[in-house]
């Protein structure tokens, strides 16, 4: 079964509490085997980057197994703001 | 067997520049060696340098994009003195890391022993300066520190 992006997505939203999540299918001729993602959520508040990916490699564990590549980026949502800002 | 334990183990273990190959006996390359003994073993493994890391190919060839970056990034620094494991020359060290570090992909990369993430968190640590500082713990200054210009 293929990953979507909408199951990362949806999976980031439910479990994580994502505000805002960008997946982007960064294989080759998009075969869904890499994927790079952006995920906003509150749940990453006072968390160092290590805690905050090991949450998102949590979340998509069983995923992961069937992704090649996975690039993150994890924010909270006062640091999104800012980003956009720039 | 004696010769292929031994060539394995230094296409395996390999120093930048000028650290020696391990001479420890490394019995996790053994296909009988249980799944425990590749954890016990990565244990010391990960100890070996201030700076390991566990990558598909080697620092002078990576052949993997995310390993590539995290040499980039390493050499940007001025670290060269590091330990790197190639996983594509062993099988049960390529799952073995993962489940040592609880880390799903490869690159991995540790600091004094302790794991630190893999390409996304150096690349993120290298812009937020945070690497110069985690460098300078383990005493190594960043070569950034004696090349940046002012940027305004």
């Amino acid at each position: 079964m293929a990953i979507t992006k909408d199951h990362i997505r949806e999976k980031l939203i439910a479990e994580l509490g994502a505000i805002h999540v960008d997946v982007e299918d960064t294989s080759p001729n998009r075969c869904a085997t890499s994927f790079k993602v952006l995920v906003v959520s509150p749940q990453f508040e006072g968390k160092p980057l290590l805690q905050r990916h090991r949450m998102v490699n949590t979340c998509l564990a069983t995923e992961l197994k069937e992704i090649h590549a996975f690039e993150q980026k994890t924010l909270t949502p006062e640091q999104w703001e800012k980003q956009k800002q720039q | 067997m004696n010769n292929m334990l031994t060539s394995v183990l230094r296409l395996t273990a390999r120093s930048v520049r000028g650290v020696s190959v391990s001479q420890r006996p490394a019995r996790w390359m053994c296909s009988s060696s249980s799944d425990e003994e590749v954890l016990k073993n990565l244990g010391q493994m990960v100890k070996k340098d201030k700076v390991v890391v566990f990558m598909k190919g080697t620092p002078a060839q990576p052949m993997c994009g995310f390993s590539n970056a995290v040499v980039q990034i390493l050499r940007m620094h001025g670290v060269d003195q590091y330990t790197a494991y190639n996983v594509l020359d062993n099988q049960e060290l390529r799952q073995g890391v993962k489940t040592f570090s609880n880390w799903p992909t490869i690159p991995q990369v540790f600091f004094n022993g302790e794991f630190v993430g893999g390409c996304d968190i150096l690349l993120q640590m290298h812009q937020s300066g945070d690497l110069v500082e985690e460098l300078d713990k383990l005493g190594i200054r960043s070569a950034l520190l004696d090349t940046q210009t002012p940027s305004n």
